[in-house]
């Protein structure tokens, strides 16, 4: 019989196996089992999932190929001055490891991944594909009424292709099991940041991800069982510095450089890799006789997290970060942007004068999906530890 | 072989009436403080210029500030100093160059301090990236922002959600905000005129634009015509000077129709027209002349290009509504060429290539402008499969003169002008 520190293996095993799943095995199950149901898949960084399951259909996040693809013509689809992802992903889709997929969604977070989904209708012209157009006008009644009039337009095409039609009902038992996986991510959070020798941002990581391909209940099962395993295995402690991971990542670093990080001294307490499970602050709230469309469209406009692709009308850039880092007690701020990354690196000055502003200690590093040389990052970021560990703020 | 140059290069009535609108404006933004006016920054693509204008407000665009650094070759020591200060050098130069020529002293072109924004108009059409530098120029010039999102156009239709979205901004937000700012309210009437006198405007442009369907073409519509979108394109619209200026540089190009003539150029007038291009992507600045010497040389006219659409496309049919002012300016934001999804860009492109009887087509591919470079390998394979008629590439940058590679685009295009030759002689292509 399986201890806790086994049951942490399996659970991580199954995680790591979910998220190399680049051929989307996983989506092909779920179809077998799910006769005429929808398997869409969305670019980052957020979708409203529990839409997507609401009808019927199995909402698959999209991260590209990481380091496991060896791009041939993606790049030629591309200029060199282009991010990573858009190459990657055009070449799972273009060998067929995309097949599974009945659709694309693709939300407005840059100009790269827009143009993507514009590459997308003109090369897979008899596909699914559409636009998501998040308002940057936070007024329900103004940005919150477009939203719901486009998450309608987009329901209506689901259905004409197949998906239930979205009804109430469904949208708000969707929504509840949105918000248990929500919970459990929140949870493992706390833990991380309370005792991060017992969850490794790598095994968080991990554990998050997963759920790209997963219905949320599946996805908060496997949260809640890995954090009940964490709770009691048995740990070594160490005396790391706490560091807020900052990337505005859509594009996703190599698993790797998540571990080369850990090796250098440095404890991720708390990090934007899976950006889009983090997009909404808390629980999604559905009061009594509302419009679960109309809830959820409302969370996305008044409890949106800080991030680089959603305008800051009201308050400071980087005010966001400043408290995260004092709320969650971190020693400073790693920045790792990819490489040609617009929302991640035009928004980083910003985010770096709030820091300074606060005598928070910060380093930056680009990176890509398949980059393979981490000794530069490690003696960067072992570097910032030692220096931060030595002289605190003063580094 | 070569198209011999007309030395004396003399500038038309439009020309100079240009340069005098321009010249008054940097006066009238250099006199702004003294005479209590205040002052607008704003974008092109989506730019309210007639709102301003109704309300007295003036407008600075600062992807012109950029662009005219980058021809008076200041743009290098600009980006340099917004790098040192932490920018990264993988982002948009015409962002960098902003903030380099702020902290220089934000010098305009006629060499007087811009004064510093009241406000910032952000209007959030078809580039990301506009959203970020206007949260980084809030963070310098510590100035309120009026917000306008312009959803985009990915299926190349504009629906009725999207209108009422941005009618609605305007009407709770954007207006209200300018009228604060002016400490008056919106007269409607005085917008309704000035939409008047833009619509005739652009009925003017696109008569410009159409005359180079004509054999050989009086207009180049790529380098000459970033000089036609001036005054429409920025500062000017719905003003008289802006209607006078286009209805001269109508009779000047319809004069120059009849004799035969070609487009005017900074050498003097173009003599035989050997090739008709068409050209996706915005220019490079910082040696503008130098990379347009290099199509001239050839005989190679541009017909028609897609970044003189970028502050408005009015060529397939839009115009600026007196009647339905803030629908006619949400349809006006919404239609910008970089708010039209990548198939809608593409069919734009087909259609310029057929209906000007393009021999080809060029694609100046910008590193900093994702917005136009992000697909445009697809768009190049997508046109030579449609059109049977074969595209160049080349890559620079808007205003980073460290990205234009003059002997590189060179041999590019000379090898690509001799591949035309020999397609014209039946050689192989």
């Amino acid at each position: 019989m399986a201890g806790p520190l086994g049951d942490c293996e399996a659970r991580l095993a199954r995680a790591r196996a979910l998220v190399e799943d680049r051929r989307l095995d996983t989506v092909r199950a779920w179809k077998a089992g799910h006769p005429g149901g929808l398997a869409i898949g969305h670019m980052p960084v957020y979708v409203p999932r529990p839409m997507l399951e609401a009808q019927g259909c199995l909402a698959v996040a999209l991260f590209g190929g990481g380091d496991q693809v060896d791009i041939i013509r993606g790049d030629s689809y591309f200029q060199s001055y282009i991010c990573h992802i858009p190459r990657s992903t055009i070449e799972l889709a273009l060998t067929g490891d995309l097949e599974p997929l009945d659709g694309v969604l693709f939300p407005s977070i840059c100009d790269v991944i827009r143009n993507l989904g514009g590459m997308w209708k003109l090369l897979f012209p008899d596909r699914y594909s559409d636009y998501l157009d998040l308002p940057q006008d936070f007024d329900p009644e103004v940005g919150g009424a477009f939203y719901v009039r486009e998450l309608g337009r987009i329901a209506g095409e689901l259905e004409r292709r197949g998906a239930r039609p979205l009804e109430p009902g469904a949208l708000r038992e969707a929504i509840a099991r949105e918000n248990r996986r929500r919970a459990a991510l929140e949870a493992m959070d706390a833990l991380r940041a309370r005792e991060p020798w017992r969850v490794r941002a790598s095994e968080a990581y991990l554990i998050a991800r997963a759920g790209a391909a997963l219905p949320a209940q599946e996805h908060a099962t496997l949260l809640e069982e890995f954090l009940a395993a964490a709770a009691l295995r048995e740990v070594r402690y160490r005396d790391n510095v706490r560091v807020v991971l900052v990337g505005a990542f859509c594009e996703q670093p190599p698993f790797e450089l998540v571990l080369t990080l850990e090796r250098a001294g440095c404890d991720i307490i708390h990090d934007d890799l899976q950006l889009g499970l983090r997009a909404i602050d808390g629980e999604i709230r559905v009061p009594e006789g509302a419009d679960p469309l109309e809830a959820l469209a409302r969370a996305y406009l008044e409890q949106g997290t800080a991030m680089a692709s959603r305008y800051i009308g009201e308050g400071e850039k980087g005010v966001a970060l400043v408290r995260r880092v004092c709320d969650a007690a971190a020693d400073g701020v790693v920045f790792a942007a990819a490489s040609f990354c617009d929302p991640a690196l035009l928004d980083q000055p910003m985010l770096e004068r709030a820091l300074e502003g606060a005598g928070i200690p910060f380093t930056s590093f680009k990176f890509a999906e398949n980059t393979g040389q981490f000794q530069v990052i490690r003696e960067q970021a072992g570097a910032f530890s030692d220096a931060v560990k030595l002289w605190g703020k003063e580094s | 072989m070569t198209t011999p140059l007309a030395t004396a290069a003399v500038k038309d009535a439009s020309q100079q009436r240009q340069k005098r609108m321009i010249a008054e404006h940097f006066e009238r933004l250099a006199a702004a403080r003294d005479e209590g006016r205040k002052v607008v920054y704003t974008f092109v693509p989506g730019n309210l210029t007639e709102l301003l204008g109704a309300l007295g407000l003036l407008p600075v665009l600062p992807e012109i500030n950029a662009l005219q650094s980058g021809m008076r070759n200041r743009s290098a020591a600009y980006i340099a100093e917004a790098e040192r200060a932490g920018h990264s050098e993988d982002v948009c130069t015409y962002v960098k160059c902003d903030i380099g020529m702020l902290k220089s002293g934000n010098i305009g072109p006629t060499g007087t301090r811009l004064p510093d924004p009241d406000l910032l108009l952000l209007s959030y059409t078809g580039c990301f990236t506009f959203m970020k530098w206007f949260e980084l120029l809030r963070q310098e010039y510590r100035c309120p922002v009026a917000m306008l999102h312009v959803p985009y156009q990915s299926d190349g239709v504009i629906t009725e959600s999207m209108r009422s979205y941005v009618v609605e901004q305007l009407r709770r937000r954007v207006v209200p905000a300018l009228e604060r700012l002016a400490g008056r309210p919106l007269d409607m009437d005085e917008l309704a005129a000035r939409l008047a006198r833009s619509r005739r405007a652009e009925e003017d442009l696109v008569a410009v634009w159409e005359s180079a369907r004509h054999r050989p073409s009086p207009i180049d519509g790529y380098f000459g015509g970033v000089y036609y979108v001036g005054p429409i394109f920025s500062s000017f619209r719905g003003t008289g000077d802006a209607e006078a200026y286009y209805r001269e540089l109508r009779s000047e190009v319809e004069s120059r129709m009849a004799r035969g003539e070609g487009p005017t150029t900074p050498d003097g007038p173009a003599t035989g027209e050997r090739y008709r291009l068409v050209v996706e992507g915005p220019p490079n600045w910082t040696s503008f002349n130098e990379f347009w010497r290099m199509f001239i040389r050839e005989g190679a006219t541009v017909v028609a290009s897609t970044y003189t659409r970028v502050g408005g496309l009015y060529d397939t049919g839009f115009r600026h509504d007196p009647a339905r002012p803030l629908e006619s300016l949400a349809d006006y934001c919404l239609g910008c060429y970089t708010n039209l999804g990548l198939p809608t860009r593409t069919d734009l492109i087909e259609r310029y290539i057929r209906d000007y009887q393009a021999d080809g087509f060029v694609i100046n591919s910008v590193k900093s402008c994702n917005s136009f470079s992000a697909g445009q390998l697809l768009v190049l394979r997508e046109l030579e499969r449609r059109t049977g008629v074969p595209g160049a590439f080349i890559e620079s940058d808007l205003v980073d003169p460290r990205y234009f590679g003059k002997a590189n685009i060179e041999n590019r295009l000379q090898s690509y002008f001799q591949m035309l030759e020999a397609r014209r002689r039946g050689g192989p292509s």
